[in-house]
């Protein structure tokens, strides 16, 4: 027979982004623990409808770990304590019953919160607009074994590229700093030798674009590291950092921004 | 209903190279002067708002989610497809078509599908260019694996994040073009519906998911790429927000629905585990290269099993069923997908299902072990196992994994001709949202293959042939103004204020347990006629019963998921119904599609070619009136129809 369990739920609650916000207490019982999370809010939710309240708004989507969109902070760490999973990759085996779970958004002043748990990350997107990409128009590559790539560079490429965006490790920052979010997309590209011809461009606009949007600076707590759900190492900040001071060095002499 | 497919004339390999040539041209100084709509930021979308954002044209794109990254194109696990022949293992464009058409039970339309082939390779280098870290071999040279169901190795991949890879890489580029200025995004827009000006599509009417916001948007054609169905299931693959609202919208101001029926049900997915349940997790069928597929011979010990009493690892060799070696020797566990989840279903319903439920079967990594190492596996497959192990709980180095099929793809969508267009003028359908390329049941590896060649290869130039005939003197000419638009914008707001003002006592989500029910039972693996009537007059009954006990709480100017799932589940209950028909009329079996009164003795699905070869077409005819059925015949002049056997 499968297990349940009772649970003392503390959500906060935050009608839009002018709200000031707070925690409200919920009592769920019988939650299989073999539900996910996001399945034990999803029930939450049923209840609240039932009883004609609003329920808990909160951003979910592919519900297996990748698309990035889940988002909360589970007892205090982003994603919950279990480490190395999103949110919604979590299950309640992991808690047990009597348990009071705390549930707040991601808290970082560059992601507003618009309603509940629901913020707002287009601060990230506009960091890739700048310049995490390779310019390679539709139509204009030649054959993709014209350059072999070894395996190792490839493999660190793909290290950098498994991030989801999730911005976990921005919630988790006590400076709400961007630089592993922003360290695995220019570790990702300027290590291919695709990405070798913008390499100093990208590496000045993103973080110039990281700056500008209100993120704060690294001073190397490695919070970010812990809670990223797919393992981004901190190594990946020193090369944006050691990439970021040649490009500026160069920038110096020859402009390229 | 006008079902012209524009098949270009001329030899199978040239049909595309001299269409091309025939296209309409935009003056590159004049494309700045067009104005495109893309509604989805996936494979497709993203790879198409993209690429015409560089050629020139001013486009939008629209997403609900709150980036264009996160579009469940990235959930694909397993790999693409190309013909590169990198192996030397004898693959060529005529076999990936080949095989396509084949794997697709001679449902799909051949220009189509050997344009796809022909364009897979240019795909994998446009991929290469733009920094997607494909797996590759010490040599540095691309990494190849076979997959789902093929006999040459030519599947491309990125661990086991393929779709996550080949996404970034089109949302890379398309963030690009957002940041140059070239592509407004509409980040958490849902569309709601398709205006229509002078019978063409000229625009759209979005709501702005945070502030509940209605608007309207004009541009000179509207490209969708919205994605598949599989949600009207409740449970899928799926994302939670997948729905088919744009593409029915659509369906409902003029645009034909191709094949609705066709529904790709994969074999190896995580067993439901209880109703509390809102989503299926599908792990990789790479995972079948090493697995082996088994169910105990006789149901006592199943039974066992199922109960606890008794290991897997404890049910000796001779008491075990490999069912798909032993029904199908030459593919064995890479039989394709159809074949494979009706071959589970059918060991379920004979008993000797495991999992508590009873509807699973186990995938066995042991002789793979014995054979490879633990290493070699885990090199494989090490994030597959740690997610199975952080759903269920079992460590699938130690004990067999178990499995169930699941929805996860739809082959059917809106009807499109050769160029994407679907049978609103000025409509264009890209990736899982069109019906065209994958027949009756889709190969593996070939959905994002198909995404990514709407996306970068076949939209940008058959758009561009739109806007050429539409001539530069008709650039931006409709604008929202247009009376059509405010007509279209009272009925979207109208359907809202219905929603609202029900207030009965069930939630949407469960409306849509219920539909899923439903069409899971009647409309799933297997079909019979009895069942299709049943489940069309419950769903209307659903239907009814919705549209008066409905409760939709909180408003409709802020952030509501209430009332997003309400409009969804809406027209999924039409859509649904809509399905049953298709599949009622299909009287046969094919592909995904299986009727239980047409098989053969030996319980394999039976076509029949003499009064089906077409796809079925259904024009909205009114929400009381019964749809009509017209039908494009398929022509194959290049593939012999032949029994599929993977014997």
């Amino acid at each position: 027979m499968e297990k349940t369990m009772n649970l003392t739920l503390r959500v906060w609650r935050q009608k839009n982004r002018l709200d000031v916000g707070k925690f409200v207490e919920y009592k769920l019982e019988n939650i299989s623990e073999d539900s996910s999370f996001l399945e034990m809010l999803d029930i939450l939710s049923e209840q609240l409808v039932e009883g004609g309240h609003e329920p808990v708004a909160f951003d979910h989507d592919c519900r297996e770990g990748i698309c990035g969109m889940c988002s909360m902070t589970i007892n205090g760490v982003p994603h919950g304590p279990e480490g190395g999973i999103t949110a919604c990759q979590l299950h309640m085996r992991h808690f047990h019953d009597g348990q009071i779970i705390t549930i707040e958004p991601w808290r970082a002043k560059p992601f507003p919160v618009i309603k509940d748990l629901v913020v707002d990350r287009t601060a990230m997107d506009k960091i890739i607009q700048a310049g995490g990409f390779i310019t390679g128009r539709a139509g204009s590559a030649v054959d993709a074994n014209a350059m072999p790539i070894d395996k190792q560079t490839a493999d660190y490429a793909m290290d950098a590229a498994a991030c989801i965006g999730c911005g976990a490790c921005v919630a988790a920052c006590p400076n709400a700093s961007a630089m592993l979010f922003t360290a695995a997309k220019v570790a990702h590209m300027n290590s291919l030798p695709q990405g070798k011809a913008e390499k100093n461009r990208r590496s000045l606009a993103m973080v110039t674009t990281m700056d500008g949007e209100g993120f704060g600076g690294c001073t190397n707590i490695g919070e970010c590291e812990a809670a990223c759900p797919k393992g981004i190492p901190l190594d990946m900040i020193a090369q944006l950092n050691r990439d970021y001071a040649l490009a500026q060095v160069k920038n110096f002499f020859q402009p390229v921004l | 209903m006008n079902l012209d497919s524009k098949i270009p004339e001329g030899p199978l390999e040239s049909k595309w190279s001299s269409h091309k040539f025939n296209m309409k041209l935009v003056n590159p100084a004049n494309r700045r002067k067009y104005h495109v709509i893309v509604v989805g930021s996936g494979l497709a979308g993203g790879a198409a708002a993209a690429s015409l954002a560089e050629q020139g044209y001013n486009v939008s794109c629209f997403c609900y989610q709150d980036s264009p990254r996160r579009a469940h194109s990235i959930a694909a696990q397993g790999g693409i497809n190309a013909a590169k022949n990198y192996q030397n293992d004898g693959d060529s464009v005529k076999r990936l078509f080949y095989d396509t058409v084949k794997g697709g039970d001679y449902r799909a339309r051949e220009a189509n599908v050997y344009r796809l082939a022909e364009v897979s390779s240019d795909i994998i280098d446009q991929c290469v260019a733009q920094g997607v870290p494909f797996a590759r071999e010490y040599g540095g040279y691309l990494a190849n694996r076979s997959f789902g169901g093929a006999q040459v190795s030519r599947t491309f991949y990125a661990r086991g994040q393929t779709g996550q890879q080949l996404l970034l890489g089109a949302y890379a580029a398309l963030s690009k073009q957002i940041g140059l200025g070239k592509v407004k995004m509409y980040n958490r827009h849902e569309m709601l519906d398709v205006v229509k000006v002078d019978g063409h599509a000229k625009g759209i009417i979005v709501r702005n998911m945070i502030s509940g916001e209605i608007s309207k948007h004009a541009g000179d054609c509207v490209v969708l790429a919205t994605g598949g169905y599989g949600n009207v299931f409740f449970l899928s693959t799926n994302a939670q927000g997948c729905n088919v609202t744009a593409a029915y919208r659509a369906h409902k101001r003029g645009a034909g629905f191709a094949n609705p029926c066709y529904t790709q049900i994969h074999p190896t997915c995580i067993p439901v585990h209880g109703d509390q349940q809102s989503k299926l997790t599908l792990m990789s069928e790479s995972l079948r290269n090493d697995g082996r597929v088994w169910a105990p011979k006789d149901k006592e010990t199943a039974k066992q099993i199922r109960e606890g009493k008794l290991n897997a690892n404890d049910v000796p060799e001779d008491a075990r069923d490999y069912f798909l070696e032993r029904k199908y020797p030459s593919f064995g566990n890479l039989a394709p997908r159809d074949i494979s989840s009706r071959a589970a279903k059918e060991v379920c319903d004979d008993g000797r299902g495991i999992a508590t439920t009873g509807l699973g079967v186990f995938l066995d990594f042991r002789d793979a072990i014995a054979r490879d190492g633990k290493h070699a596996i885990e090199e494989r497959y090490g994030n597959l196992f740690e997610m199975y192990e952080c759903i269920t709980g079992d460590n699938p180095y130690e004990t067999p994994m178990m499995i169930f099929p699941a929805v996860h793809y739809t082959m059917g969508g809106l009807w499109v001709d050769y160029n994407l267009e679907s049978t609103i003028p000025g409509m264009f359908v890209g990736g899982e949202a069109n019906f065209s390329d994958h027949g009756a049941n889709r190969l593996g590896a070939s959905a994002l293959m198909q995404g990514l060649a709407d996306g970068y290869f076949v939209l940008p130039y058959t758009v561009g042939n739109y806007l050429g005939e539409q001539g530069v003197a008709a650039a931006g000419q409709v604008t929202t103004d247009h009376p059509a638009f405010a007509e279209v914008e009272a009925d979207v707001k109208g359907r809202i204020d219905k929603l609202m003002s029900i207030n009965g006592t069930e939630s949407p989500r469960s409306f849509h347990k219920r539909l899923g029910n439903i069409v899971w039972e009647k409309c799933g693996m297997a079909r019979s006629k009895a069942g299709l009537e049943e489940a069309i007059q419950e769903i209307q009954a659903l239907k009814k019963e919705f549209w008066e006990n409905v409760r939709v709480v909180g408003d409709a100017d802020s952030l509501n998921p209430e009332l997003e799932r309400a409009g969804r589940v809406a027209d999924f209950l039409e859509f649904g119904e809509l399905m049953c028909r298709d599949a009622l009329m299909r009287e046969e079996s094919c592909g995904g599609h299986f009727r239980v009164e047409h098989q053969t003795d030996d319980g394999e699905a039976k076509r029949d070619d003499e009064n089906f070869t077409f796809a079925g077409v259904w024009e909205y005819k009114g929400d009381e009136t019964v749809p009509a059925l017209h039908k494009e015949p398929l022509i194959y002049e290049n593939v012999k129809l032949v029994t599929r056997s993977y014997k």
